[in-house]
């Protein structure tokens, strides 16, 4: 049975977060974002030329992420540099997450580049990634109907638990890891993917666990993002 | 029932809700969705009656036609250049809007090279972005010596101020040539470095404070309190070859 977290957290408490932004001062906007010992940097460039030309829409700018643990982040042998078949599917799933709440109609035939840097990782590091990358997109200035902010539930045994670091994530009772990101911390799923198994009525009550936490983090971001602007 | 959710002169975040229900009209860079009116960027709101504006703080310049920027060659072509100005692709400067006749025989990098920085006006936008320039009019020209940064475009008019006040205090005090483009690019010349540093600096000010009200007020108390310090003027003989117009 695990009734009591590792690290002492509560059932559905989130491990401690903080945001700031301008990080990357040559880039348009960027973002760092940090829960637990997950760092994410995001920095957004363009809206630019867009090469190979033939990705071009002609509608509005394509999106471009581009996800990467550094080689010096994390723990275990997944981390290797270079682009992996995992990096190339969080990017994707990044964009997708981001998607439904950008207006980038303004600059068609173009792109906009996400890069997420990983500099150090303990489990939901696409989540850190797509908070950061949503605060950077902000910071750029670029029309948006919500911030994303994004956290992982799961289950160890029948145990509910928010936000899961690495060492629940491997725990031997199994386990089932779902990453949500949510528009606002409330008005719509943007990603739902899952490790593992569940029951439907669990994964009713793990979403609403979720959106109470992404909403947490929503209000993390929208400080982050406030606080150059105190008078 | 209509309610606003928000107070005026408040610094809003991006899909923050401003007002609920169908009494209120949304501008700026506000956004009615279904019975909300939300923040699309981060802004400043002000409240006017039944209007709820959104002023943005941050976000991309948007060309328009006739505004002057500067811009940086990236390309010659056979009749034309590619100009970098900020935006999300290159622009176009034909040669007959530069010559003021037809091009067919002269090799244009003879004009302007890769590399040259001129100030040029926004003759056509097609497509929000497809933009075509024009080097015909009063004081569009190559840029000589000097340097270029970049600011933030929606601080562009907060640099220029009310008819032009607020440039032209800082050109008055420190003695340099300045041209603001409405791309967020400013040419700054100045016979004297240290004042070049000055007039950089002081537009650097101008972009992280122009959302704190009195910013007139202290600019000019910083200009003064710079300006005084410089005792010796260093002479260093710097001429700008080209044109002796301002813009």
């Amino acid at each position: 049975m695990y009734d009591k977290r590792f690290d002492g957290r509560k059932m559905d408490e989130l491990r401690e977060c903080s945001a700031k932004v301008g990080v990357v001062p040559s880039a348009k906007g960027s973002a760092m974002f940090k829960i637990g010992n997950t760092i994410a940097i995001a920095a957004v460039r363009g809206p630019r030329n867009l090469y190979p030309k033939f990705l071009a829409l002609p509608d509005k700018a394509l999106l471009r992420c581009n996800y990467n643990m550094m080689s010096f982040s994390g723990s275990g042998d997944r981390v290797r540099p270079g682009s992996s078949r995992r990096d190339r599917e969080i990017s994707l799933i990044t964009q997708k997450a981001l998607e439904p709440v950008l207006m980038l109609d303004e600059f068609p035939g173009s792109v906009v580049d996400i890069f997420i840097e990983l500099l150090q990782t303990d489990a939901g590091t696409r989540c850190a990634g797509i908070c950061a990358a949503a605060m950077a997109l902000a910071d750029a200035g670029f029309k948006m109907k919500g911030l994303v902010s994004a956290v992982s539930v799961g289950l160890i045994g029948n145990k509910m638990l928010v936000d899961l670091d690495n060492l629940e994530e491997h725990h031997e009772e199994g386990n089932t890891d779902i990453p949500v990101a949510m528009i606002s911390g409330e008005d719509g799923i943007t990603l739902l993917q899952m490790d593992g198994f569940c029951k439907p009525e669990q994964m009713k009550k793990l979403l609403e666990l979720a959106k109470k936490a992404c909403s947490k983090i929503h209000e993390v971001q929208k400080k982050a993002l406030l606080e150059g602007f105190e008078k | 029932m209509s309610k606003i959710l928000v107070t005026d002169k408040e610094i809003v975040v991006p899909g923050q809700v401003l007002a609920e229900g169908m009494g209120f009209l949304p501008a700026g860079a506000a956004f009615r969705d279904k019975d909300r009116i939300i923040a699309l960027k981060i802004g400043l709101v002000n409240i006017d009656g039944r209007l709820i504006k959104l002023i943005p703080l941050k976000g991309q310049y948007l060309p328009k036609i006739h505004d002057l920027v500067i811009g940086k060659i990236e390309d010659v072509m056979l009749g034309s250049w590619l100009v970098d100005y900020g935006g999300s692709k290159y622009a176009m400067l034909s040669a007959r809007n530069f010559l003021q006749r037809n091009n067919q025989v002269d090799d244009l990098s003879q004009f302007m090279d890769v590399g040259d920085v001129i100030i040029a006006k926004i003759y056509k936008v097609v497509r929000k972005n497809t933009v075509d320039l024009s080097m015909q009019g009063p004081g569009l020209r190559k840029l000589g010596n000097g340097r270029v940064i970049e600011v933030s475009p929606p601080k562009v008019p907060r640099i220029i101020g009310k008819q032009g006040s607020m440039i032209s205090m800082i050109k008055d005090q420190t003695n340099c040539r300045i041209s603001v483009g409405q791309n967020g690019w400013v040419w700054v010349y100045g016979p004297d470095p240290n004042m070049e540093m000055i007039a950089i600096e002081t537009i650097r000010k101008i972009e992280n404070e122009s959302h704190i009200p009195g910013l007139t007020d202290r600019i000019k108390d910083f200009l003064n309190s710079k300006v005084g310090k410089v005792d010796k003027v260093v002479k260093i003989d710097r001429v700008d070859e080209e044109g002796k117009e301002d813009v």
